[in-house]
C-alpha cells in the first residue's frame, strides 16, 4: 500500500522525522536512524570550534538521508534568517525547520517574529517548515505566508509530555492547507500513534528516542507507532459510545 | 594585523580575505559543509578568496551539528 507524504512537491517515503541530538554515541545514532526508517533527519547549524573540529556529522550520516537544518535557539528574525541562509550554503538545501524561540525556559515560539521570519525566508526561496504553537490561527498564518508545512508542538521540547492538547492538534489537522508535522513533546510510541490518528501527516521525534533506555528499540517502536497511527487514521476509528454494545451474537445464547 | 570578531570572539589576525582568515585559524577551506557570513551576509565559498575583510568585521564560521 503506497501512502506517500508530499511536502513542497517532494515525495517522502517515511512519515517519521528524526532528530540527531543527544544519542549515547554516534553508532547508536546511526543505528537508530536506520531502525526508524526516517528519510528526513534534522541537524543544527553551529559555530565551529576554533580549537579544532572533529569529523563532520554530515559525513557520518552519509548520503542516505534528506537533511533538514533547523534554526534552533534563534531568538530574533535576523539570527534565524542568517542561520537559514548559512544552512543553505552549508548543506545546499532550501529546506529549513524554522525555530524562533520566544522564551528560553519553555522554548515556546515567538509567533509574531516566527511569521515574519517565515515570510522573509519564503520570499528568499526557502521551503519553510516552522516549529509553531498548537494554535490553528498561527498555523493558518504560517500557511498563508507560504510555509510548506506547519510543525505544531505536542508539548514542550524535550519534555516527553506527549500531546497536551489533542483537540487543538485535531483541529489544526482538519483545517490545514499544508501538511502538519507534530513536533516536540513526543515521549513514547503511543504519542506518535495518537498524533497520526488525530490527522497529522508526520511526526518528528528526537529526545524520546535518544534518551530512551534502549534507543534502538524505541526508534523501531516510533516507526511502528507512526505507521500504526497512520493506518488507523486511514481506516477510521469507530465512534465512541457511552454504553456497551455486545460484539458476540445475541441469538443462540445457551440457556435462552 | 586586523581586529576581527570571529564567532563571537575578538581576534587579532592578519587576514585580507575570508580564505586567508580560515587559513590563519587553521580551518581547512576545502572542508565540506562549512559556511561563512561576514557582517550578517553569507559569503559563498567561491568568493572566499576574493572577499576582503576590514577591521571590525563580524565573521561567523559554521557547520552542521546534531540537532532536533
Amino acid at each position: 500500500m503506497t501512502d506517500p507524504l508530499i511536502i513542497a512537491g517532494t515525495t517522502l517515503s517515511s512519515r517519521l522525522f528524526v532528530g540527531t541530538a543527544g544519542y549515547p554515541n554516534q553508532q547508536i545514532l546511526l543505528d537508530c536512524l536506520e531502525a526508524s526508517g526516517a528519510e528526513i533527519v534534522t541537524v543544527s547549524i553551529r559555530r565551529i570550534s576554533l580549537e579544532g573540529y572533529a569529523e563532520s556529522l554530515v559525513d557520518l550520516l552519509g548520503g542516505g538521508y534528506r537533511l533538514l537544518p533547523n534554526t534552533a535557539g534563534c531568538a530574533t528574525v535576523r539570527d534565524a534568517v542568517l542561520t537559514a541562509e548559512l544552512a543553505r550554503e552549508s548543506l545546499e538545501t532550501d529546506w529549513v525547520k524554522l525555530e524562533l524561540i520566544g522564551d528560553r525556559e519553555t522554548l515556546y515560539p515567538d509567533v509574531e517574529q516566527l511569521v515574519r521570519a517565515a515570510e522573509e525566508l519564503v520570499g528568499s526561496g526557502f521551503t519553510v517548515l516552522p516549529y509553531c504553537n498548537e494554535d490553528p490561527v498561527t498555523c493558518q498564518k504560517l500557511a498563508d505566508v507560504g510555509c510548506a508545512a506547519v510543525m505544531p508542538l505536542g508539548s514542550l521540547i524535550g519534555s516527553g509530555m506527549g500531546i497536551a492538547n489533542p483537540a487543538a492538534i485535531e483541529l489544526i489537522c482538519s483545517r490545514s492547507s499544508v501538511p502538519v508535522v507534530l513536533d516536540a513533546g513526543i515521549g513514547t510510541a503511543s504519542d506518535a500513534a495518537l498524533a497520526m490518528e488525530l490527522g497529522c501527516d508526520a511526526v518528528l521525534a528526537n529526545t524520546a528516542i535518544a534518551k530512551s533506555h534502549d534507543p534502538l528499540r524505541m526508534a523501531a517502536a516510533m516507526r511502528a507507532g507512526v505507521e500504526g497511527g497512520r493506518l488507523a487514521r486511514l481506516a477510521g476509528r469507530i465512534p465512541k459510545r457511552r454504553f456497551a454494545e455486545p460484539s458476540s451474537p445475541q441469538l443462540g445464547l445457551v440457556g435462552s | 594585523m586586523a581586529r576581527l570578531r570571529v564567532n563571537g570572539v575578538e581576534e587579532e589576525i592578519t587576514a585580507r580575505t575570508v580564505a586567508e582568515l580560515l587559513g590563519a585559524l587553521g580551518v581547512d577551506p576545502a572542508a565540506r559543509f562549512l559556511a561563512v557570513a561576514v557582517n550578517g551576509t553569507v559569503v559563498r565559498r567561491s568568493e572566499w578568496p576574493s572577499r576582503p575583510l576590514s577591521p571590525g568585521d563580524n565573521v561567523e564560521i559554521v557547520r552542521p551539528f546534531s540537532g532536533g
